[in-house]
Formats: C-alpha cells, sequence, structure tokens
C-alpha cells in the first residue's frame, strides 16, 4: 500500500496566489515586449541567442543582478545594502529549497512509520491512501494483506518557504540539519544588514552617502513597506515556531528562547498567515512598481550583452529598459541640474518613470528636454539603461521634423583629397578660431597633407538636431557630409570637435577611421613626427561630455598634455568630470543656469592650484573662458601647438 | 491709407490689423530671454545656414515679433540648430530654444 503525504496549511493560498499572479503578469508583459522588438532586435535573438557571448552575459548577469558590482563600486555602503537585499533573498531561496528537498527526501528513504505518526498529530501534514482517503490519526503499520506500507512524501515548492512550520524535526539520516538550518539564520541575518541600511537611508540618507534620494510614489512606497516586513515577519515566526518545537537555527532558536510557549502556540498560525500575505502584497504589486526590475533588469542585462542596441523609436528592447530601472536613485547623484540648479523632477529616474507608466507626452517632453544630455547618468546607471537614447526618443518632434530643408545647400563641390587627411572643424571651432589654427599649424609641422573641409562654410553634422529630437533633419545633413567626405577621396578623418566626433562615430558609416584631435595628436607623438619642448606650467584638464563619458577617450588626451606639461589630477575627472553647462543637449535652460553649472565645473578644475585650464573642446573652451580671467583656458591643440619646436630652427 | 506725405517703406511698415500679439506673447513665455534681444544681428552674422543661403535669424525673429509669420515656418526649417547664434549672443538670449518654440508654435497654429 502506497500512502501520499504532503504538507499543507491554509496559511499558504496567499503566498501561493501571489505567486501565480506575478508569474502569470510577468509572462504576458515579457511576451508583449518581446513581439515589440524591431527587426534588427529580432536579428539579433536569432543569431545571438546561443553564442560565445553567452558566458559574459550570464556573469553579468550574476555579478550586477545579485552582487551588484557597479553600485558598490560607486557607493560601497549602497552597494552592499542592495546586495543584501539581492543575494541574500536569492541565496534564502535556493538554500532553503535544498534544504527542503533534503528533508524530505531522507525522509522518503527512512520510511519511517514513527515519524508518519508524529507528522499525522502535528499541524500541516496530511496523508493520504491510494484510493484518495484522507487518513487522520491513525497509527498504521502495515495494511490489511499484512505488507509493510510505502510512505511517499511530497514536496510542495512552498515547503521551503514555511520549511520551520512544517519540519519541527528533521529526519535522522539528514545529517547537515542544523547546519543548513544554522545557515539559513546567517542568510537572514545578512538580509537584515540590508535592511538595516536601507532603514537608515530612508531616514537619514547621508548616512550612507547619497546626497539626495529618489522620492517614490504611494504604490512604490506600500510596496517597499511590504518588502520590508517579509523578513522580520518570517523572523517572527520561525522564533515562534522554535520556542513551541525546539527547531530551528542559531538565531531562531536564541529568540525563541525567549518567548513563552504558553502564551505564542496563540500566536503561530497567525504571524505564518501575516508572513505569507506581506509576501503576497509583494508579489502582486511587484510588476506594477519599480520591483518589477529584479526579473527584468536579469533580462535586459541578457538582451544587452548578446548585441541588442536602442533604437531611434521605442521598441520592445525600450519597455525593458523602462522596467529594469530599479528607482535607486544613483542617476540623480552625479546630475548637474540637480547639484547645482536644484531641479529634482527631471532626472532619469523620474523620465522612466513618468514614461513607465504612460504619462502624458507634453509633460514627458519637459522632462525630457531639461537634460544636458552630458551622459552623467548612462555612466553611473548600475543597470546600465541607454538614458540618453530614451530621452532622445521622447524629445521626437514629430511633424516639425521635416523632409528636405538643406536644399539650400546643394550639391558639394567635390574636392580630390585622395590620400590626405579630411579635417573638419566643425561649427563651433569657427568661434574658435585659436583651435583651428593651432591645428593647421600641427599638420604642417607633422608635414601631413591635409584638406579643411569646412574652411568656409559649415555643415553641421547633424548631432544638435539628433539630440533635440530632429532625427529627418540631421539624416539630412548626414547625407551630405557624407557625400562630400566619401566623393573627396580622404583617407582619414580628423574633427576637433568632440560633438561631432560622436557623430561621425556612432552615427555615420564612414567607411575610413574617424578621430579627435586629440587622438590624432597622440598618433602623431608617438610616430615621432612632433618635436615638442616642455611647457612648465601645472594644467588641469577636462574631459568633455562627448569625448570622455561619450567615447571613452580619456587616456590620450593625458598622454599628450603630459609630453608638454604637467597635469594635475582633480577630483572630478574622467568619468566624473562636470559638464561645462554648454552643453548643446540642452536646449531650454537659460543662460543663468547654464553659467551657474559652468561655475561648477571651473571650480572643481581650479580646487588644487593651477596656472591654466586645458580641454579638448571648442564648446568647453567658449564656455571657460567667459568664466575667469585669472585662468587662461586652452585647447590642448593649441598648447601643443605653442610648444612645437621647428624642423628647421 | 492716408497721404501723410511721406511714404514708409514696404519692409519697414508693420501692420497691426494682419499681425497677431498672441503668438509673440507664446513665444515670450516659452522662452522669456527672448525679450532681451536688442536686435545686433550677431546671431546671423556667426550663421552657419547664413552662410549657404539668404537665411536671415534676426529678420525672422523681427517678424515673428510683429506677428507677421506669412513663410515663416518654411524658412526656419533652414536652421541647423548648430547652436553659434546662442553662443555668440551678447544678451544671452537662448535663440535655439527659440527657433524650436517659434516651430512648434507656427506648427500648431497651422494644423488649426
Amino acid at each position: 500500500m502506497k500512502i501520499s503525504i504532503i504538507p499543507y496549511s491554509a496559511f499558504v493560498i496567499p503566498f501561493l496566489i501571489g505567486v501565480v499572479i506575478m508569474a502569470v503578469t510577468c509572462i504576458i508583459k515579457y511576451i508583449r515586449w518581446i513581439r515589440m522588438f524591431d527587426a534588427a532586435q529580432r536579428d539579433v535573438i536569432r543569431h545571438n541567442w546561443f553564442s560565445w557571448k553567452t558566458i559574459p552575459a550570464l556573469w553579468e548577469m550574476f555579478r550586477e543582478g545579485l552582487l551588484h558590482f557597479r553600485i558598490i563600486r560607486k557607493n560601497a555602503v549602497l552597494g552592499i545594502m542592495h546586495q543584501a537585499f539581492a543575494l541574500g533573498w536569492a541565496l534564502l531561496i535556493v538554500v532553503g529549497a535544498i534544504q527542503s528537498k533534503n528533508a524530505i527526501a531522507c525522509m522518503n528513504q527512512e520510511q519511517s512509520i514513527t515519524q508518519l505518526n508524529t507528522l499525522i498529530e502535528q499541524n500541516g501534514w496530511y496523508s493520504f491512501d491510494k484510493d484518495k482517503n484522507i487518513i487522520l490519526n491513525k497509527r498504521i503499520t502495515y495494511d490489511e494483506a499484512g505488507n509493510k506500507v510505502h510512505l511517499h512524501y511530497y514536496r510542495p515548492f512552498y515547503a521551503a518557504i514555511f520549511y520551520n512550520y512544517f519540519i519541527h524535526k528533521e529526519p535522522a539520516s539528514f545529517r547537515k540539519a542544523q547546519a543548513y538550518a544554522d545557515l539559513m539564520d546567517g542568510l537572514l541575518l545578512y538580509v537584515f544588514l540590508g535592511l538595516t541600511l536601507a532603514l537608515a537611508k530612508r531616514l537619514w540618507s547621508k548616512s550612507v552617502g547619497v546626497r539626495r534620494k529618489a522620492s517614490h510614489n504611494l504604490v512604490d512606497r506600500v510596496t517597499k513597506l511590504s518588502l520590508w516586513m517579509i523578513f522580520p515577519l518570517r523572523l517572527i515566526s520561525e522564533s515562534i515556531t522554535s520556542s513551541l518545537y525546539g527547531n530551528g537555527g542559531f538565531l531562531t532558536k536564541y529568540l525563541g528562547s525567549f518567548l513563552s510557549p504558553d502564551i505564542f502556540q496563540y500566536f503561530e498560525l497567525v504571524s505564518w498567515l501575516s508572513y505569507s500575505v506581506v509576501l503576497a502584497i509583494f508579489f502582486i504589486s511587484m510588476p506594477f512598481t519599480r520591483y518589477m526590475h529584479i526579473f527584468t533588469e536579469l533580462l535586459l542585462i541578457w538582451f544587452r550583452k548578446i548585441g541588442m542596441k536602442e533604437s531611434t523609436r521605442p521598441t520592445g528592447y525600450t519597455r525593458f529598459e523602462l522596467n529594469a530601472c530599479s528607482r535607486c536613485g544613483v542617476c540623480i547623484e552625479g546630475c548637474p541640474i540637480d547639484k547645482e540648479l536644484d531641479n529634482h523632477r527631471i532626472q532619469a529616474v523620474y523620465l522612466i518613470r513618468g514614461l513607465r507608466a504612460h504619462r502624458r507626452e507634453a509633460k514627458m517632453k519637459i522632462i525630457a528636454d531639461n537634460c544636458l544630455m552630458c551622459d552623467r547618468c548612462v555612466n553611473d546607471c548600475p543597470v546600465g539603461i541607454d538614458i540618453s537614447s530614451i530621452r532622445r526618443m521622447t524629445r521626437s518632434k514629430g511633424s516639425l521634423d521635416t523632409i528636405g530643408n538643406y536644399s539650400y545647400i546643394g550639391t558639394p563641390r567635390p574636392f580630390n583629397a585622395i590620400g590626405r587627411i579630411a579635417y573638419f572643424g566643425g561649427c563651433m571651432s569657427h568661434l574658435t578660431p585659436g583651435i583651428t589654427q593651432a591645428m593647421q599649424k600641427i599638420f604642417e609641422a607633422a608635414d601631413q597633407k591635409y584638406w579643411y573641409m569646412d574652411r568656409d562654410r559649415s555643415i553641421c553634422c547633424g548631432r544638435p538636431l539628433r539630440q533635440q529630437g530632429f532625427l529627418n533633419q540631421a539624416d539630412d545633413l548626414m547625407c551630405k557630409n557624407t557625400e562630400m567626405i566619401e566623393r573627396s577621396g580622404a583617407m582619414m578623418l580628423v574633427t576637433s570637435c568632440p560633438i561631432c566626433y560622436r557623430s561621425f562615430k556612432e552615427e555615420y558609416n564612414l567607411k575610413i577611421p574617424v578621430m579627435h584631435h586629440t587622438e590624432y595628436i597622440d598618433l602623431l607623438l608617438r610616430q615621432g613626427k612632433l618635436n615638442l619642448k616642455r611647457d612648465k606650467r601645472t594644467v588641469s584638464y577636462h574631459d568633455p561630455c562627448e569625448l570622455g563619458r561619450g567615447c571613452g577617450i580619456y587616456e590620450q588626451p593625458r598622454n599628450v598634455l603630459n609630453s608638454v606639461t604637467t597635469v594635475r589630477k582633480i577630483k572630478e575627472q574622467k568619468e566624473e568630470s562636470i559638464c561645462c553647462g554648454f552643453n548643446l543637449g540642452n536646449a531650454v535652460i537659460s543662460i543663468e543656469e547654464q553659467t551657474k553649472i559652468r561655475d561648477a565645473a571651473v571650480r572643481s578644475l581650479t580646487a588644487k592650484p593651477v596656472d591654466a585650464i586645458v580641454t579638448a573642446c571648442p564648446m568647453c573652451k567658449k564656455s571657460f573662458q567667459h568664466a575667469t580671467d585669472r585662468y587662461p583656458v586652452q585647447d590642448i591643440a593649441e598648447v601643443v601647438a605653442a610648444n612645437l619646436i621647428k624642423q628647421d630652427e | 491709407m492716408p497721404d501723410f506725405g511721406f511714404s514708409i517703406k514696404k519692409t519697414r511698415s508693420e501692420s497691426i490689423d494682419n499681425g497677431s500679439k498672441q503668438k509673440y506673447e507664446e513665444l515670450v513665455r516659452r522662452v522669456p530671454s527672448f525679450k532681451r534681444c536688442f536686435q545686433c544681428g550677431c546671431c546671423t552674422a556667426t550663421c552657419s545656414a547664413r552662410q549657404f543661403s539668404d537665411f536671415n535669424i534676426r529678420r525672422m525673429h523681427t517678424l515673428f515679433r510683429r506677428g507677421d509669420a506669412d513663410g515663416l515656418s518654411e524658412q526656419l526649417k533652414k536652421c541647423m540648430l548648430c547652436g553659434k547664434c546662442t553662443l555668440v549672443c551678447p544678451r544671452g538670449v537662448n535663440i535655439r530654444q527659440l527657433v524650436i518654440s517659434m516651430r512648434t508654435i507656427l506648427d500648431n497654429g497651422e494644423k488649426k
């Protein structure tokens, strides 16, 4: 005869409902978003689903989804808080599953009738014979025919979650039972560490090194409260059960020893029920709140690592990105608009929240427009959301964005520049003739044949239009420039403006290499084509947004500068450099506001004694020039050109 | 038009009947710095689009101020938004935002 034994109690019902609703909602949402992928993104899935990219993708999912390395590198305390919640909870689930699996496997192996009889007397276990008749409080050892009964213990998945309630005494053959119980308590303690830090952040965010935290709406707050309640309620429930039956690990046993079984036996079911209800509240609200990031973040990392990119229009990938945002508020920390202008409504976290909730387009445009596009938040985002692309999409101008506006430019004059270097100063360099003159001097000193393609008239590269959401108009200009460069037969393109540089590098599909002049001068120096004398000054170098965070060019300008002058390290450098404030990404802030941000950048650049400010962008140069008379502001090209040693001398 | 004994050039005349101040007020609401413009023409002098055509951003400001918006929308499309004008403006007028706003206002007007 076979007897089936199942652990069950009515309080698991809320938990089960919660899990089912969460699973169904998530799956429906994910299927909808995957169907929204555009052709290019579908291709990526088709070709790269199983490829060598899988391994780094899995590693990053583990590293960022559970360990949160990126946040730890930014702010260790905050990172440990996130890690404790993610890793601690995940391990609680995994270790709990292994624990319950082992315990029940041992029970199945032992086939102990004594065990069965204890369980039948205990609450929460139901046994059935082969005709599905429930067996209540009967001592069964042998069936009618005199054969030994076969016991089969089932292990529903909730057995792991409510393990302590169901298993008061592990079977004797489960030797490591106490070690598992202690490990589970240790993990719970680890989650409590995160909880304490979260509470500290909630009460006084500066204590965990957060200048300003994201402000959340009511739904998010309620869900957060339910999340915070899960772990204390688990501890209380386990402690009460421990006080009654003496099970559990070091923590629950210790706490349980304080509780009187006479009183707390009445609270056992209530506390387990409230644990289950709180879990249910969290699971049901999860797909509709910021906690949707838990699973979406992992999927997003997967998609990104197999090569998926943001398109120019909203796609399924955008939905994944919007939902992967945990509203952790790291993007607020570095935002110059938050820091200098005290505008706390336009940061990436709020843009993403609004877009996710499908708020009114006009309202979203106001948020999307007020951003310098300095990419600081893109760089800081621990999930790696391409916020600038999402912003550009939101800025989309619709009917204003017309085609064929630039017919007045006509067909560019063909110029024979075969074997030459095309030099594109860019619009802004026309306002800083010092840079273009210095570049020409450098070309000549290095004996390079060049073609200054926008000497008389400059066609914009199109990036400023693109940043403002005029995609068609930007494409028009792109065609003109591409035609001009390809017809000339130039072998390389050097540009002085980081904005143009990024455009040529990322948006154009040029067949020739593109270099910013800092890269190019670095190349010339390494080839030994330039002879420079030392400049005794000490300078501070400002990383332009588009060159540094945008294109990752940090070392080349420093190499160049170190071969001429001494570069002083400043606090906010490289990835953390402050925007000069005049970035073309923002068309809505006034000059007074731009000036405030610029002053912050200048303060940071001159915090230590320096003789000059050096930058690599005509825009930044122009911006800083107006800020200060005390420090000369120069471009790298100008510093190099001023210290050239002429060959014939 | 009564004869005052002198004539006014067509380009300098301002028709209050045809013009609409509403659009100008809307523009000033969107770009308050526009009120500071003293029509020096630095923006036009530096304009990239001006180098290729007769695009004249200063003239457009004036026409918009008067409410004389015929064909202005077509003209404004020529702007490349490169931002040089904003950078050279001695009065700190946010001309890029001005161009975008003028186009938005005109576009909405034409739709109706």
